[in-house]
């Protein structure tokens, strides 16, 4: 392969072919990257810049290469959200009360990826606690989107909570970088911005060393370029591991081999309750489209029937709260974290580190959550919510009985401007319509880029596979993105 | 009405979280706009169905009951805001 120009038009799988044939050095490679992100601040992607860290990294690798050992992300570039616990390196989940945490020890992601030979180019900016659709609730300040809507120059959100990551792939600011998704934060963000990303099934990877929102619905999963891209990275991601006891004891496929296994002969699940009203008409066309695509690449369409997937989200928006605000007790004040200053008495530093710290839908989310699970109102929202839970996940386990994966939409439109949603969380809740479903089901969720709306920006559609099928996802999620053919690209506006 | 002032105030102390009175007006509206739009799950029928307590079917895993980490009380303050020597400070607790 001819090495382009500018290095970091590579795809991860490009830079690792070309990585590890000796064509290019990953000094250079991660030289490049950084470079790009200097020149690319204004978008606020990074949250912090690790370049000495990087380069150190890279030499590592070199080494490692010209020993002939190289291992399977050998000297590749990454960016990792500010979730994920990295050993020395600030980790503040974009939160005021984590500001100045510098974490003792590796979440097991990120580890897997250092052992594989990845290197760190930085941390990403996300919502804080991965609490948002937008990212505009990083106490780091929003990230924003390098797209633009065709002839505007109004500034958009990437998407959130993963927004950074979006934002930092979709500019080529990393080759590829580490998401999680409690309710769509890797999907959403990815279908918006014009990229590949899948959550896999829970228990996939660890969640040990990730701040904790929601623990019966956090997953971590790789964000890229294409398809192939989060094939490779989800390999080395995914692990069992003893600190994790929800983490699955499955051996680890090798992803990149299903990738181009075609739909041939593949039953694709088509339910008619995704078809929600107010959605704009652009949407459904575009999942009829990819629908088509898929037929005509031999796979066999199928309807099915999900009947409880319109309560989805008021589910989520229940037990995602309650979970939140169990694992948010522990920030008190008193072993890490923020602490308020001319304190009296114990209860007063509790109250006002946690009001200090915490940012406004962070405090929502805990207020909602003690209420739905204080006496007296347990049972009829949390509860009720988590038999709800149950029927929903029932009825995905029966659609696949006659299919082998799931096609719908990934957002109801594109990337929408800032502060839109600003003062009434249900309509931004309504931005993971689509995507909730799956976390409250545990399964597979994965949104290629499929076509621009009629204003110019991204718009995704998404697979859904059954518990530990992420291949057959891998499978149709390349045949999807070789027929939608999605060449389209932001225009670099901000190194004007 | 779902919630009320004295409602809001009651789940902010139980949830440490000082709230000072000019937020609770727009709290009250907001919960209740998120608890009016939850109530949607009334219209579910749940009756027999057992509540979901882990979306993988898996055993629990168990470990050895051992010692496997620990040792390490440098590192556990290095991020604490106020600590002395191996002890975390805080305001004084019983008068």
């Amino acid at each position: 392969m001819a090495l382009p120009s500018d290095l970091t038009e590579l795809t991860l799988a490009q830079a690792r072919d070309a990585v590890r044939s000796k064509q290019v050095s990953s000094r250079e490679l991660t030289a490049a990257f950084l470079k790009r992100m200097e020149a690319a601040r204004v978008l606020n992607s990074y949250v912090l810049e690790t370049p000495d860290a990087a380069l150190k990294m890279a030499d590592a690798a070199d080494k490692r290469i010209a020993s002939g050992e190289a291992r399977a992300l050998e000297g590749l570039p990454l960016g990792i959200k500010d979730l994920y616990a990295t050993k020395g390196v600030r980790t503040t989940a974009c939160s005021k009360i984590l500001e100045n945490f510098v974490p003792p020890y590796e979440s097991t992601v990120t580890q897997n990826l250092w052992n594989a030979g990845a290197v760190m180019l930085g941390k990403l900016n996300m919502d804080e606690f991965a609490m948002g659709s937008s990212t505009e609730t990083s106490c780091w300040g929003p990230t924003v989107s390098p797209w633009r809507a065709k002839d505007s120059t109004a500034k958009i959100v990437p998407g959130g909570s993963s927004g950074g990551s979006a934002a930092a792939i979709a500019a080529h600011l990393c080759l590829a970088a580490t998401g999680t998704d409690t309710g769509g934060s890797i999907r959403q963000p990815c279908a918006v911005s014009g990229i590949a990303g899948i959550k896999p099934t829970y228990g996939r990877c660890s969640r040990w060393g990730i701040v904790a929102y929601a623990s019966s619905l956090d997953q971590a999963g790789p964000m890229g370029r294409d398809v192939r891209d989060c094939a490779i990275l989800l390999k080395e991601m995914a692990s069992v591991d003893a600190k994790d006891s929800t983490s699955v004891d499955l051996p680890v496929p090798d992803y990149e081999a299903a990738v181009d296994k075609g739909v041939k002969g593949l039953r694709i699940g088509i339910p008619k309750e995704y078809r929600v009203d107010g959605a704009p008409p652009e949407i459904d066309a575009l999942w009829s489209k990819g629908a088509e695509w898929l037929k005509s690449q031999g796979a066999e369409i199928v309807e099915v029937s999900l009947p409880h997937t319109k309560y989805a989200l008021a589910t989520y928006y229940i037990i995602a709260p309650a979970e939140a605000s169990s694992n948010l007790a522990r920030y008190d004040g008193v072993r890490y974290g923020r602490r308020a200053e001319g304190i009296h008495d114990i209860a007063e530093l509790y109250e006002k580190s946690r009001a200090e710290g915490f940012g406004k839908e962070v405090q929502r989310r805990i207020l909602i959550g003690t209420y739905v699970l204080s006496s007296g109102y347990y049972d009829a929202y949390y509860l009720r919510a988590q038999k709800v839970r149950t029927l929903i996940a029932r009825d995905f386990a029966r659609a696949f009985e006659k299919c082998d994966v799931l096609l719908v939409p990934a957002t109801p439109g594109p990337a929408f401007p800032f502060g839109q949603n600003e003062d009434d969380p249900v309509a931004m809740y309504l931005n993971d319509v689509f995507t909730v479903t799956v976390n409250l089901a545990g399964l597979p969720g994965m949104t290629v880029p499929a076509g621009l709306s009629a204003n110019g920006l991204p718009l995704g559609l998404q697979f859904i596979g059954k518990a530990f099928d992420e291949e057959t996802v891998f499978r149709a999620g390349r045949a999807l993105e070789v027929a939608a053919n999605f060449t389209a690209k932001p225009t670099e506006w901000w190194k004007e | 009405m779902a919630v009320d002032t004295k409602t809001v105030r009651r789940i902010a102390k139980l949830s440490k979280l000082a709230l000072d009175e000019t937020r609770e007006a727009p709290m009250v509206k907001q919960l209740n706009g998120i608890l009016e739009w939850v109530e949607q799950l009334k219209e579910v029928d749940v009756e027999g169905v057992q509540p979901m307590t882990s979306v993988v079917e898996q055993r629990l895993k168990m470990r050895d009951d051992v010692v496997a980490d620990g040792d390490k009380a440098d590192e556990l303050m290095v991020n604490a805001p106020g600590g002395e020597d191996h002890f975390f400070v805080v305001p004084k607790v019983v008068e």
